[in-house]
């Protein structure tokens, strides 16, 4: 069933996050001096929040936006863009078709009934039962349905009409790794012909701030580059939406697509992370990867997230390969979680296009400048808990 | 010796393992003979309390003990269950060395609220306007550090890939109520493009807990029929008022039959197809023309290279709530036409209840022993027909058939609907 012949053209980019939104605006701003982070929204952690959006320009109605919370807007919306992008926003016949594999982790929570609940608890005589009455009272009914995992993906479905196929994939930072990895091969071997790929983070929460404090992963106090974190490090929240539409050449061509780029691997894995386990799993993915290709003008675009020892373990294999130049999209665009990889693999489209790279942001002499136009890009990633990925992006010649 | 690739040149795939847990019990052999005599593993909540709710009633899986009760410590106990036995009756691989990737249909991993007030607690807060700040005070103290890695979402499917040695990056997944079936979905699918000859499918749900149940609750997708607990899963009957949530964990281990035979293993049952179609129309409604979900059954029967003809029995979807029952058999009139009035149709939720990441999982394993058994599990609390429902519920008592090909329907929150086609032995 595989046809050698088949392979995978990145012809639409959505993105958004504390850059803006739309490919020329983070190319823009990834050109410039790293803006650094809020810290005034929760202080002392540092964020990247989203340049606000309008909305309305992606999610006409209202009562749709009603329905969401943050996370599922500013991923509807950017699907929205890179379904722009790709040129099939709104082709019934082409979206009926077109397969979706997002990446998810839970949606937001009502703060307020959760401060009421925290409230109470100590002095209530029957805790069980209050707990089950303030719920039972106080949760919108339609909050569920903005918290769960797969309702992105149901919102991208009725508010842009992509019905193909839905699937969404959890799991932090693999789980955007793997909706490239899968959404790939299932072009390849000719189980899709097009692919809408992505998901979002929403950084301004609370709650998520809390379950990474606990084990003091969160970036406090003083803005660094990611590299620069060392030793104890800690990752930066970033608000992340990011989406691409994969299309198997011959579909592209037929309509007349212009690719960015070609996507023409991703791998993946799962180590232990016993000391050294990172870099020997990237050492064995870049020995699958970069089988069949030639060194040279080969570009990396890392997505360290700053937290150790994830960091210093992807530097360490970094540094046994200094012909690759490097730039971590993490100091400008803080930590998204699910949908890193897909964003910093439309970066890397983006760099293969516009035929260069983004100056180095980086004080530790890792980031170096690079002269001539990438004719491929590498993007890591590897999460802060679990999960190394990377994927190969290439010019389309 | 038959093809070892279907009609479309792919590799045929198996099922050589498969493992349940269930309010009815541990292992296929107790929910079997449970399931035919029409048991029900629904009772009365005893987790936690539950007063001022208006549902009192799961099929909560407590002969498994979890202290402190957690939803991802649960879900992991379950997937080890039935992964151990799927993965034993298979005999694939070696121990903690399974040859292929795991797919794991799972809830969404929240911090749990007993979790979530140990930290305001240890803020030192007296509780009085408490809010996120004394949480994080408490986060900050470094004695919680443990529930990081606990209420990650990847942190059930890493502790299943590490006990059971599969290969590459874990995956996570949701369809909601889809969930199960689009773990065998992934699954199958990587052994058509021939990456892996094995792959091991779970789906587990153990998030009988007091928000997540206020929260179906609040949708009112619940049945509020609490006395008698065992009386309240009554897919298809007129009185049905809403599913019953529940717990439970199902495994398969799929192979390429060209594997299967190599290695002498036995043919459970063959995954003829997988059909999908979302739905655009609402978050919690089914379109009312039942376009997606019809559209997902002929997907399925399409990938399959069966005609509707040859399907035998429907294992639904059934969830009792009135709306899916309604939509479920409209769907299903429009595949089948006239046919589909003789074609049993039996919904093991109304014993099980609705195990909802885990149910497509379980009912493919369900499935599969009807086939072997070529006995159909019945739909029981059906006392009140629904004449709006014409269809043969296999009314409350088991009965034997003759069964070559089962339709498996698993249809989402969000509208994710996934349709499976079980078969026999290899054609």
């Amino acid at each position: 069933m595989a046809d050698a012949e088949r392979e995978a053209w990145i012809t639409g980019i959505g993105m958004a996050s504390c850059l803006g939104e739309g490919v020329e605006t983070h190319w823009q701003a990834l050109n410039a001096p790293p803006p650094g982070a809020n810290a005034t929204l929760f202080p002392p952690y540092l964020i990247h929040p989203l340049t606000p959006l309008d909305f309305d320009k992606q999610i006409p109605k209202k009562g749709d936006q009603r329905q969401m919370e943050p996370w599922q807007r500013i991923g509807t919306y950017t699907a929205g863009l890179a379904l722009d992008s790709a040129g099939i926003k709104g082709n019934t016949e082409i979206l009926s078709r077109t397969d979706m594999i997002i990446c998810a982790g839970g949606g937001e929570r009502d703060l307020a009934v959760d401060a009421a609940v925290m409230t109470g608890l100590p002095k209530a005589t029957d805790p069980g039962t209050f707990l089950n009455e303030r719920l039972t009272s106080d949760l919108r009914p339609t909050l569920f349905l903005a918290q769960l995992s797969n309702l992105l993906a149901g919102n991208i479905s009725i508010v842009h009409g992509v019905i193909g196929s839905s699937r969404t994939f959890m799991g932090e930072e693999a789980a955007g790794i793997d909706a490239l990895r899968i959404s790939l091969s299932r072009i390849v071997a000719g189980q899709s012909d097009i692919s809408l790929v992505g998901g979002s983070y929403n950084a301004e929460r609370p709650d998520l701030i809390m379950l990474h404090e606990v084990a003091d992963l969160m970036l406090k106090d003083k803005f660094k580059t990611v590299w620069a974190r060392g030793p104890k490090g800690g990752h930066a929240f970033g608000t992340i939406g990011a989406f691409l539409v994969l299309e198997e050449r011959a579909h592209a061509e037929k309509r007349g697509a212009k690719p960015f780029a070609r996507l023409k691997a991703v791998v993946s894995d799962r180590s232990r992370r016993q000391p050294g386990d990172i870099t020997a799993a990237l050492d064995k993915l870049w020995d699958e990867i970069s089988r069949d290709i030639s060194p040279g003008a080969l570009a990396v675009l890392s997505g360290a997230t700053g937290a150790e020892p994830a960091t210093g373990e992807e530097r360490a294999f970094l540094k046994k390969h200094p012909e690759l130049v490097v730039r971590a999209t993490g100091t400008y665009l803080g930590h998204g979680l699910e949908p890193q990889f897909p964003m910093n693999v439309g970066i890397a489209a983006l760099a293969i296009r516009h035929g260069s790279l983004f100056p180095p942001a980086d004080s530790t002499g890792l980031e170096q400048p690079m002269t001539g136009a990438p004719q491929l890009v590498m993007v890591t990633g590897v999460g802060h808990w679990r999960g190394e990925g990377l994927a190969l992006v290439e010019a389309v010649t | 010796m038959t093809s070892e690739r279907d009609k479309a040149g792919r590799p045929i795939v198996v099922v050589t393992g498969m493992g349940v847990v269930t309010s009815l019990g541990a292992g296929k052999d107790e929910n079997w003979a449970n399931l035919t005599a029409g048991k029900s593993g629904i009772r009365t909540i005893a987790r936690f309390p539950t007063g001022g709710l208006k549902t009192r009633i799961a099929g909560a899986v407590d002969f498994i003990k979890v202290e402190p009760f957690t939803t991802p410590d649960l879900c992991e106990r379950l997937s080890d269950l039935a992964a151990e036995e799927a993965i034993a009756q298979s005999g694939i691989g070696r121990r903690g060395d399974f040859p292929g990737p795991l797919f794991l249909a799972v809830p969404p991993i929240e911090i749990d609220w007993p979790q979530r007030q140990l930290l305001v607690e240890a803020s030192g807060t007296n509780g009085e306007g408490a809010t996120y700040d004394d949480a994080l005070r408490g986060a900050a103290t470094g004695r919680f550090a443990n529930f990081h890695p606990r209420f990650q979402i990847a942190s059930v499917a890493d502790h299943v890939a590490e006990k059971f040695g599969t290969k590459g990056s874990p995956i996570s997944l949701s369809t909601a109520c889809a969930s199960g079936a689009t773990a065998i979905q992934l699954g199958l699918e990587a052994i058509r493009r021939g990456e892996t000859d094995a792959a091991l499918c779970i789906g587990t749900d153990g998030s009988v807990n007091p928000e997540s149940l206020i929260r179906f609750s609040l949708l009112s997708a619940l049945s509020t029929s609490n006395d008698p607990p065992e009386g309240a899963a009554r897919p298809f009957a007129k009185n049905r008022d809403g599913f019953v949530m529940a717990e439970g964990a199902g495994a398969l281990v799929l192979e390429s039959l060209e594997s299967a035979r190599a290695r002498g293993a036995r043919i459970l049952g063959v995954l003829e197809g997988c059909g999908e179609m979302a739905d655009s129309f609402h978050r919690t409604r089914s379109s009312p023309d039942g376009k997606p979900i019809i559209g997902c059954m002929r997907n399925a029967l399409a990938d399959a290279g069966l005609a509707p003809e040859a399907i035998d029995y429907i294992n639904p979807h059934g969830t009792g709530t009135p709306e899916n029952d309604k939509m479920e058999c409209m769907g299903v009139m429009a595949v089948f036409g006239e046919r589909a009035k003789s074609i049993p149709i039996s919904s093991n939720k109304s014993m099980v209840g609705h195990t909802l990441s885990a149910a497509g999982t379980i009912e493919a394993v369900f499935s599969l022993l009807t086939l072997q058994h070529q006995r159909l599990p019945p739909t029981i609390n059906y006392q009140v027909p629904d004449p709006a429902i014409p269809l043969d519920v296999v009314p409350n008592k088991a009965r034997d058939a003759k069964v070559s090909h089962v339709l498996s329907n698993s249809f989402g929150f969000g509208g994710q609907n996934v349709s499976l086609v079980l078969g026999r032995e290899p054609a």
